[in-house]
């Protein structure tokens, strides 16, 4: 690799020693071929000096031949449109990887194409990826495509984004048209639950920001592409909490030994843990782990191993071991963000061949619960799927499969269908995380259930003893919408009414009855449950229950539905812009959000589900306390749960 | 978390044991094509690697075009001696019956009979329904765009623009009979990264790697070895004595040597960092054209 001493210094010791420490990051870059996406992959390779000569020379050679960049111009997107037809059409068709390393880390690049009709060959691009580039071209902004590979990137589970705004000589190098572009992009990508998102302005065709700082942007102050990727984190992705082992082959070389051969999909195993297999849910310990090199003390993902069990256990390709206290979903059932990549479209009840992990069974798909439109990101009708579309839908296999969701772990949430007849891969499917209680559970992890004891009194009777009923008013917004003021509010003006009210305020929450829980995914979910059953113990008492708190996603509410009962569930949107709220911040959490500092707030970097027009809504911004007060109770009264 | 991190070299090592055991778990058939190169020679020892303690559960297949350096062959037969692997060696015999050669048939007929068909003939006459290969995506730009399960029909031949979607670390074995699938375990590795592996490892490799004088002559921008008295010289060619090493291994007279003192392999790494031209411009079959990489894949060609 060319460039890669940059100075005469370095022993060949030193730099085996460095080569030998450094880590992998892979991403994706994401644009159509006008965005300029080729170019820059061109230009990352040439300006990191990793281009050689000879194919330097053939690439002045194409440009004259091909290139669009005008006679003596270099066209850097032929170092990488790999095959003749897409040199030819001017258009990247399939996915390429590109490699290039630099003294801190080797990249793996996968270049994949932008239309539409490629939304296949992007999923496939990005689903091996840590950290994905998005391309704007500065001169049209946000438009549909960033929305569709966006969205991609999302439901393929990538945390970390790069917005490089390109083509900024075209602009001027306009400092207003980049905070525009950057603007609009948070606003949209707010549901889309980035954990880590990073803006910078490019060129890639001159240069600018691609490995060397621009000297046309002074007002821009961030590190140049290279650099990010250079030192951007990625290790904490990794899950390494819950054990999960797919045993792939069992390697009985003579009678003395058997050992599961197997890549750890997550977590970290040592000598003596308690493992169960599963299906089976026979239980044993792990005895030794084996390599080539010998026996390790332990091993994590995603290392690739052969584990010896204490007992002779009967275990088979397609099996998972996991430990004892930390088990999958077991189940024949499962619901999945399905992208299919076949000519022939998806055929709901006909028998398919599903691949998750080192398991293969066959399946039908039950059900098209809905389609996604990859443009506006909203979902439409529920036919079945074609070709680069996108839905989703439930699956019922033959037999139980383990697996977990994809969002907590990549490596046993992930699928795909293959055609029984043509052997095609049909689809790719990341599996959702079932909404508790919603369907017959047969998870292996679900407590044995336990008998309730019946209450001697009754809500009617509670009801008939205070007057009025007992609901829960579900307040939804973005975070600072006034959510727990027009709360505290209602409650209030409900007490002068003589109605027993209690209001739930998420902060609140957060100091005593869920102090101990955090701010990410399973913690999240936790608040709610609890926060949830608060609502329902009230309501049980008699009470109407105000709860003020964020549950930004649909599946959050949910849950939440689905603990305290359709019935006494009564949903109530708070409508404020994204501005309002920012300008409502009195604890700074969105200029903190903003700066990174904090992850997953609703809105800036963390998924934000509004709710269906047909949910009742107030405006802080345009009607007074008073105004939304007297607007609810009326609505209560319509609704007969006051008088 | 640091205890937990693993370098780039032990990522692709794990992938590619991944890989190698998801085909030996789903395949009848599988073989693995030795080309006693480094690329794969670093495959081996990762197959090696990936059914410890015990032996490999597939025979390796070498094509002998009959034009291999004598020095690969030595060193073929010692190896697959020395770790006792199963070694086929396959010759398209109708080729060698016809007097194919590269002087008067053209590198590109050459190959296609002598490669090609030799590798097709030994699939069908063993029944192999995968073979594993050494190739890797940097090493030209219509491998960038392969899968790591290639399939190919009953001719053996590759539909670049009809490949199956490969996500994840799921792949999609499953073929009608005759057809086959190539796999490449090491798609990800780079030069760089072969021969760091190669020096971490202490891989054994051919001699041939390493500089040593040998006798060359001269053609266009090309060093080729005599390696035996078959080589054609045209009338005023005399070889000389020239300190050279081999970037890549394959025929001799299609493989042009590069001048060199690497002895090592922290030389040859050293090398490599600083070499200004890519591997394959020491491949004479490379130079056929553009496209011409692709065109021989599509006609099955590894």
């Amino acid at each position: 690799m060319a460039g890669e001493i940059q100075d005469g210094t370095q022993t060949v010791e030193e730099f085996l020693a460095a080569h030998n420490s450094k880590d992998l990051l892979r991403f994706l870059t994401c644009g159509s071929v006008d965005d300029g996406k080729s170019t820059l992959i061109g230009r990352l390779l040439h300006d990191s000096k990793l281009v050689y000569e000879d194919t330097l020379a053939a690439l002045k050679r194409d440009s004259e031949r091909h290139g669009t960049t005008g006679p003596g111009e270099i066209d850097y997107a032929l170092l990488v449109d790999g095959l003749k037809a897409e040199r030819e059409q001017g258009i990247t068709i399939d996915v390429a990887y590109r490699y290039f390393s630099t003294p801190q880390r080797k990249f793996i690049i996968a270049d994949t194409p932008g239309h539409e009709q490629y939304t296949r060959n992007m999923a496939t691009g990005a689903s091996t990826c840590d950290l994905a580039v998005v391309l704007i071209d500065a001169r049209y902004g946000v438009i549909t495509q960033t929305k569709r590979h966006s969205f991609i990137a999302s439901l393929l589970g990538i945390k970390h984004i790069v917005v490089a705004v390109n083509k900024m000589d075209l602009v001027d190098y306009d400092e207003s048209v980049y905070n525009k572009i950057r603007e609009d992009y948070l606003d949209f990508s707010a549901r889309l639950g980035f954990g880590d998102l990073h803006f910078l302005p490019i060129s890639a065709l001159k240069g600018d920001n691609v490995v060397d700082r621009s000297k046309s942007m002074d007002w821009y102050q961030g590190p140049p592409l290279l650099a990010h990727l250079e030192t951007v984190q990625i290790g904490g992705d990794r899950n390494l909490v819950d054990f999960r082992f797919p045993v792939q082959y069992v390697n009985r070389p003579n009678l003395n030994f058997r050992g599961f051969a197997g890549t750890i999909a997550s977590g970290v195993v040592r000598p003596g843990d308690e493992i169960m297999v599963l299906p089976s849910k026979k239980r044993s310990k792990i005895k030794a782990i084996v390599t080539a090199e010998g026996e390790l003390q332990q091993a994590f993902a995603p290392q690739a191993v052969t584990l010896t069990l204490e007992d002779e256990i009967d275990a088979s390709r397609g099996d998972m071991l996991v430990h004892v206290n930390n088990l999958p979903h077991v189940a024949h059932r499962l619901e999945a963000m399905l992208v299919w990549m076949d000519e022939q479209p998806l055929v709901p009840g006909q028998q398919y061949q599903i691949k998750l992990g080192t398991q293969l069974v066959n399946g039908v798909i039950s059900k098209v619960r809905y389609q996604t439109d990859i443009n506006t990101l909203r979902q439409k009708g529920n036919e079945p799927l074609n070709l680069n579309e996108i839905g989703r839908v439930e699956i019922n296999a033959s037999r139980p499969l383990s697996f977990d969701a994809y969002e907590q772990n990549r490596a046993t949430g992930s699928f795909v269908l293959i055609d029984r007849l043509t052997n095609a891969t049909l689809a790719a499917g990341m599996i959702i995380d079932r909404v508790s209680g919603t369907e017959e559970s047969d998870s292996a992890s679900t407590n044995e259930a336990l008998s309730r004891r019946e209450s001697l009194v009754n809500r009617a009777q509670r009801s008939e003893k205070l007057g009025h009923q007992a609901r829960t008013i579900w307040f939804t917004g973005l975070p600072k919408s006034g959510k727990a003021r027009i709360a505290l509010a209602l409650e209030k003006a409900l007490f002068d009414l003589g109605i027993q009210a209690k209001s739930i305020i998420g902060n609140d929450l957060r100091s005593d009855l869920c102090h101990d829980l955090g701010f990410t995914g399973d913690d999240r979910t936790e608040n709610i449950r609890r926060a949830a059953s608060a609502c329902r113990l009230l309501n049980d008492s008699g009470l109407v229950t105000l709860a003020a708190l964020n549950a930004p996603t649909e599946a959050d509410r949910a849950i939440a539905e689905n603990i305290i009962g359709s019935n006494d569930f009564l949903e109530i949107h708070v409508k404020s812009t994204l501005k309002q709220c920012k300008s409502n911040d009195d604890s700074g959490i969105y200029r903190r959000a903003i700066n990174g500092e904090i992850n997953n707030l609703p809105g800036i970097n963390g998924p934000y589900d509004p709710p269906a027009d047909s949910v009742f809504s107030v405006e802080p911004a345009t009607d007074s306390l008073e105004q939304i007060t007297t607007a609810i109770l009326t609505q209560l009264a319509d609704r007969k749960i006051i008088s | 978390m640091d205890s937990y991190r693993l370098s780039h070299l032990q990522q692709l090592e794990a992938e590619s044991i991944h890989i190698i055991r998801e085909v030996v778990a789903e395949f009848a058939n599988p073989v693995m094509l030795y080309s006693i190169g480094k690329d794969s020679s670093v495959m081996l020892k990762l197959a090696e690697k990936a059914f410890a303690p015990g032996p490999l559960p597939f025979s390796l297949l070498h094509v002998d075009t009959t034009w291999k350096f004598k020095e690969m062959v030595k060193f073929r037969d010692y190896i697959c001696a020395e770790r006792g692997h199963k070694l086929i060696v396959h010759s398209n015999q109708e080729g060698i019956d016809q007097g194919i050669n590269p002087f008067d048939h053209g590198s590109q007929n050459y190959t296609t009979i002598m490669k090609t068909h030799g590798l097709l003939q030994a699939m069908e006459k063993h029944g192999f329904d995968a073979a594993f290969g050494g190739a890797r995506r940097d090493e030209e730009k219509s491998r960038a765009k392969e899968r790591i399960y290639s399939f190919r029909d009953t001719n053996g031949g590759w539909d670049p623009k009809n490949q199956r979607p490969e996500l994840w670390n799921l792949y999609n074995g499953r073929h009608n009979k005759g057809e086959s699938i190539r796999v490449f375990p090491i798609s990800n590795w780079t030069e760089l990264d072969v021969w760091l592996y190669i020096h971490l490892e202490k891989i054994p490799i051919v001699p041939l790697y390493f500089a040593a004088k040998r006798p060359v002559v001269r053609r266009g921008n090309d060093l080729i070895m005599v390696d035996d008295d078959r080589m054609r010289l045209e009338p005023d060619e005399v070889p000389e004595q020239m300190e050279v090493r081999f970037r890549t291994l394959g025929c001799y007279p299609l493989t042009g040597a590069v001048e060199s003192t690497a002895s090592s392999v922290e030389e040859i790494v050293e090398e490599t960092m600083l070499a200004t031209t890519s591997e394959r411009a020491s491949r004479v079959i490379d130079h056929d054209g553009d496209a011409s990489m692709e065109d021989k894949k599509k006609e099955g060609y590894f």
